[in-house]
């Protein structure tokens, strides 16, 4: 581990390389937030034992990771999501299918994350777009640090939207901003259709909900009119999008909803219109 | 287990603190949690194993959580939910998405040790005991 950032703690790892081997001549685009913060710090006087009054996020760190990351995305003009969902809810199939539909790069790149294995970054590149692999060992989420590192190691250019597929896990990852546009949520209909109250954090936390493996409806008993309900419980401003990523079914609209973000990207605010992504 | 990253932030900037403020040990630190910060008390054990062999080793973790509220632009006023991770007002049951409170996650005191101090540290050896003295503070 860094001793300075504490950055490459653990056994994460980037593109198969360790995140950092050390702090001297190690390369970053961004920043490193080593200073304490903006807390207000107001100190009581003591003999022996002290106290510091401050109002400090604990998250700071990882949030100025975050900023920086955002305002990279942002005068790169390069939309980012950050995809969450509990393992084999169909994250990369999606990807596949939308690199199918939309062409590699330039249009899209994608940061895998995964605690191991270069599996899903294999079969996103044998669709010929541009992956990295992070590796968090035995960390549970991605955090804005390593997106930060894993943004070095692709080409990135205006219009490209940049998909962070999120460790398997509808818990933790709610809890660390990436410095992304959106979270969006995808949840397959073999899951069971209260999802969104049984995590919720996950489900408030996101813009947009996907349900994937329609196809498989016929089959199962997923209720997806009280999905909706459950997710709109929880977050009453999702927007939801119904697909199948091996059928295809529904994935105009996904494609749809890639665009209309992408264009809200570069669009002044004062021009846009005010109506929602999508309803 | 996300709760163990959120232990290394937190142990992270109370050492940062402790070094500007030429503290030899923590003895306290205060954290506000919003009710829809993710956490869970999980935290309490996280933050024991993380803080062995740092200058937070043995100091007590007091939480101090705080409710979910919501604007009611119907009612226009703060209210609570209806139920748990329902954004409807309490009192007139319509939509209200817009959160007051409730996202918290900060630390809000730390109280540090310095050399030469002859007060011992509170005795909270056992879980039980701990988590008594930080349900106390809520």
């Amino acid at each position: 581990m860094c001793g300075v950032c504490g950055c490459g703690d653990g056994e994460v790892r980037i593109g198969g390389k360790p995140a950092h081997k050390s702090h001297s001549g190690h390369d970053h685009s961004h920043q490193h937030h080593h200073e304490a913060g903006s807390a207000t710090v107001n100190s009581d006087g003591g003999d022996q034992n002290r106290w510091l009054h401050i109002e400090q996020d604990i998250l700071s760190k990882n949030d100025r990771y975050a900023e920086d990351n955002r305002a990279r995305f942002n005068e790169l003009e390069v939309l980012a999501l950050n995809l969450v969902s509990s393992p084999g809810a169909g994250k990369t199939s999606l990807l596949t299918a939308t690199a199918e539909a939309i062409g590699g790069a330039p249009h899209m790149a994608v940061i895998e994350g995964d605690q191991e294995t270069e599996n899903d970054a294999e079969r996103i590149r044998a669709t010929g777009v541009d992956a990295v692999q992070i590796n968090t060992g035995r960390v549970c989420h991605l955090d804005a640090h390593m997106i930060g590192h894993a943004m070095d190691e692709l080409t990135l250019s205006a219009g490209t939207v940049l998909f962070i597929e999120n460790v398997g896990n509808l818990v933790c990852p709610a809890a660390f901003d990436l410095g992304e546009h959106h979270k969006v949520a995808i949840l397959s209909v073999t899951e069971g259709e209260d999802k969104p109250i049984k995590y919720p954090d996950m489900f408030a936390a996101s813009d947009l909900m996907i349900l994937n493996k329609t196809d498989l409806l016929p089959y199962v008993d997923f209720d997806v009119e009280r999905c909706v309900e459950y997710a709109r419980r929880v977050n009453p401003q999702i927007a939801v999008l119904q697909l199948s990523a091996r059928n295809g079914e529904g994935m105009e609209d996904w494609l749809a909803w890639l665009a209309n973000a992408s264009d809200r990207l570069t669009t002044p605010v004062r021009q846009r219109p005010v109506v929602q992504v999508n309803a | 287990m996300h709760e163990l990253s959120i232990a290394q932030n937190l142990i992270e900037l109370v050492s940062e603190h402790a070094s500007q403020e030429g503290a030899c040990r923590v003895r306290t630190i205060r954290i506000r949690l919003g009710e829809l910060s993710g956490f869970q008390r999980a935290l309490y054990f996280c933050f024991e194993r993380v803080a062995q062999n740092t200058v937070c080793e043995g100091a007590r973790l007091e939480i101090e959580t705080v409710p979910l509220t919501l604007h009611c632009g119907t009612c226009n006023d703060t209210r609570r939910p209806s139920t748990r991770y329902s954004f409807r007002c309490c009192e007139c049951g319509m939509p209200a998405s817009e959160v007051v409170t409730g996202r918290e996650m900060q630390i809000t005191a730390i109280e540090f040790g310095f050399a030469g101090t002859d007060v011992p540290a509170p005795d909270l050896s056992s879980k039980h005991e701990r988590l008594t003295a930080a349900r106390q503070i809520n």
